[in-house]
């Protein structure tokens, strides 16, 4: 974290917001309420001012349950979704506004994975057709054999045969298809990858195969990668830092060793001990109370409030800031600040 | 007496050029209340042999031979009247998808009711206060209103508790639970689970929990079968099975999860696939991907036969353990 200072970050994404729009048009928005005919548009606030960076060569993973807006983190990130507040940074320069024709030297070194391989890959496609053009679009220069040896060189470097360039989607196992989807966004040599949840449809000796994969290209190319998940296993193994969103929100952003040694935000805690682990002792699962509210109608104070053991009436009516704390993390929690959680841990 | 004694069941679909071998002379026992867990990767036969459990494969799938004593009584060969009176009333079934097993026109009180009275002789009343105790059992607040509410107005987590409800409404001897909780999360997966460990033990029902999670077999279960390629490949106290893997799969599919390796170091992987079902080696199904594979193998399938405390299918286990002993020397 200290170099950090002196580095700026690679990806900046400062107070992003991102509202869906439920009720389209005027008619829907007409509503009958107590003898009146009033106007009201309802909105899913799926990403409540999100604050995050990500170093270089860093990987920061994005944590959660669904439907707390960690996928359309990313996709706002990668510029599949326009932010409704907020703004996002690549190298210093803003990317959320820029349009189709400026955005495309970024798409050359912003590439996302995504999470179902039989979804990502057109099936009319074969891998040679899927690989090259990628390859052929940024690079347009590139002669008809350039581009065949690229694509030869970054098959071989995921472990796929190159011999089997001919061959359909449907031919390959669920593995083989997200070696192929990281490959199609390994052609451009990206610098900062995006992956959605790139292993969780995949069976767990074939997630530990793409995972390794991952890992050697981080290294071998100097990735930064920005990575969703709701696997906490792979995060603590994945991860340089973490960031835990609940309800659109973040709650804690801390390294991954941090985090998992010492997790200070109530909600935190709770995922961290709802983690089936393979020792003999039974963990003390936190059961929460309740269910995760509707982000139709957000609460007004921490978003985490109804279901938290220690929330009192400021929680209620006040929304935590993110407040750096002596190990390096940043905590969104009114009772963290006022010392009301029970110190259990040290560092508290 | 066992609850339920499965000997040499094997499950084949007749596809057109070919018929394919799913289950391979799958054989178990499971005692009163006990709770059993079937891991696997997909395409193992973990799900096929919770269906085939309950006679509930349908073409081109069917059971080809073997017993599957269930109370003395042998599944098999019972007829269709004989099943509907077994099935969701002694033997019940939780599936992933809370959303696809519910009735999505009809109200949880309706599909609770009319399952109880098609298998009771009780009044509608009567009905309804059984299914508001089952409710409140699994933690379901205000019972009476979730009644009149339909699937889609209830959250997943809320699902999941109502079908655990039904599946114990008819008070059955044994659930089958497949992948009940891998489409939740993981603060509701604790609480799904912790709430099915908690009502098989007070009511003494047997469990067979089907999963692809070693963490949550280890905690839900006493005995675990792991399978491959439609095959039981080792069988045993769940403890030992996760602390001390004999075969070589189990070792693999252990030691491939990220908690087992340090932070950003390699992971053990398994190299290969799972071979597709009209295309098994042939040997031991696991011999390509398998670093022990020799001659032998690669040409004759492993008997599954007692090893120490566990049930093991290796031609090579004794070898296994002899190299642990002389690693463990040398350390």
């Amino acid at each position: 974290m200290k170099d950090m200072a002196t580095q700026p970050a690679l990806l900046e994404i400062k107070g992003l917001e991102k509202r869906f729009d439920l009720d389209q048009g005027f008619l829907e928005t007409v509503k009958f309420k107590g003898g009146r005919i009033t106007r009201e548009a309802r909105s899913v606030h799926a990403v409540n001012n999100v604050s995050l960076d990500v170093g270089r060569g860093e990987a920061l993973c994005v944590v959660g349950e669904s439907g707390c807006g960690k996928s359309t983190v990313a996709r706002l990130v990668a510029g599949l979704l326009t932010p409704s507040a907020g703004e996002i940074h690549y190298e210093g320069q803003r990317i959320d506004d820029l349009s189709r024709h400026d955005m495309l030297p970024l798409r050359k070194k912003i590439q996302m994975i995504f999470q179902n391989p039989y979804a990502s890959l057109n099936p009319r496609m074969t891998i040679l057709q899927a690989l090259e053009e990628p390859v052929r679009h940024h690079n347009p220069k590139y002669s008809a054999a350039e581009v065949r040896d690229k694509v030869t060189e970054v098959m071989m470097s995921v472990g796929v045969d190159p011999t089997w360039i001919k061959r359909y989607p449907h031919e390959f196992s669920g593995g083989q298809r997200q070696r192929i989807a990281i490959a199609r966004a390994l052609t451009v040599d990206p610098e900062f990858i995006i992956a959605d949840e790139p292993i969780s449809a995949l069976d767990v000796s074939i997630q530990a195969q793409v995972l390794n994969l991952m890992l050697e290209a981080k290294e071998s190319r100097g990735l930064t990668y920005l990575f969703i998940t709701h696997d906490l296993s792979v995060v603590e193994h994945f991860g340089t830092r973490v960031a835990v969103l609940y309800l659109g929100t973040v709650c804690e952003v801390a390294e991954t060793a941090t985090l998992f040694s010492n997790p200070k935000h109530p909600y935190t805690r709770a995922l961290l001990s709802a983690v089936p682990q393979l020792k003999d002792d039974r963990p003390n699962h936190i059961r929460l109370k309740g269910e995760i509210p509707t982000p139709i109608n957000l609460p007004q104070g921490c978003p985490f409030e109804s279901r938290c053991a220690f929330a009192n009436g400021r929680c209620k009516s006040e929304k935590p800031r993110a407040i750096h704390q002596p190990d390096g993390s940043m905590v969104a929690c009114h009772a963290l600040e006022e010392g009301r959680l029970d110190a259990d841990a040290p560092g508290l | 007496m066992s609850l339920l004694s499965v000997r040499d069941l094997t499950v084949k679909f007749a596809m057109r050029e070919q018929t394919v071998t799913a289950l391979n002379g799958i054989s178990f026992d499971l005692a009163k209340g006990e709770r059993l867990g079937i891991v696997g990767e997909s395409g193992a036969g973990k799900s096929i042999t919770g269906f085939a459990l309950m006679n509930l494969l349908s073409r081109p799938g069917f059971i080809d031979h073997g017993q599957i004593m269930f109370e003395g009584e042998d599944v098999v060969t019972m007829n269709d009247r004989q099943l509907r009176g077994m099935r969701g009333n002694r033997m019940a079934m939780i599936f992933q998808d809370p959303m696809v097993t519910l009735n999505p026109v009809l109200t949880i009180g309706q599909q609770m009711i009319e399952t109880l009275m098609a298998h009771r002789k009780l009044s509608r009343e009567e009905a309804r206060q059984i299914a508001i105790v089952k409710l409140r059992e699994v933690y379901i607040p205000s019972p009476e209103e979730r009644l009149e509410q339909y699937p889609h107005e209830l959250s997943g987590g809320m699902r999941q508790r109502i079908i655990i409800a039904i599946a114990l409404l008819l008070d059955p001897q044994l659930i089958i639970a497949d992948e009940p909780t891998t489409a939740l999360d993981v603060t509701i997966q604790a609480d799904i689970m912790e709430l099915l460990l908690e009502l098989c033990q007070s009511n003494q029902v047997g469990l067979i929990l089907i999963t692809h999670d070693l963490g949550v077999v280890s905690q839900m279960t006493e005995r675990t079968l792991v399978m491959y390629a439609g095959r039981i490949i080792e069988a045993g106290r769940t403890r030992e099975i996760i602390n001390d893997p004999q075969h070589p799969y189990t070792q693999g599919l252990i030691n491939a999860l990220p908690q087992q390796t340090l932070p950003g170091q390699r992971l053990k992987q398994i190299p290969g696939n799972m071979p597709s079902l009209t295309n098994i080696p042939p040997g031991c199904p696991f011999n390509p991907r398998c670093e022990y594979a020799t001659d032998l193998c690669r040409s004759r399938i492993p008997e599954i036969s007692h090893y120490g405390e566990v049930e093991v299918a290796c031609h090579e286990v004794q070898r296994l353990q002899s190299n642990d002993a002389r690693r463990e020397v040398k350390a």
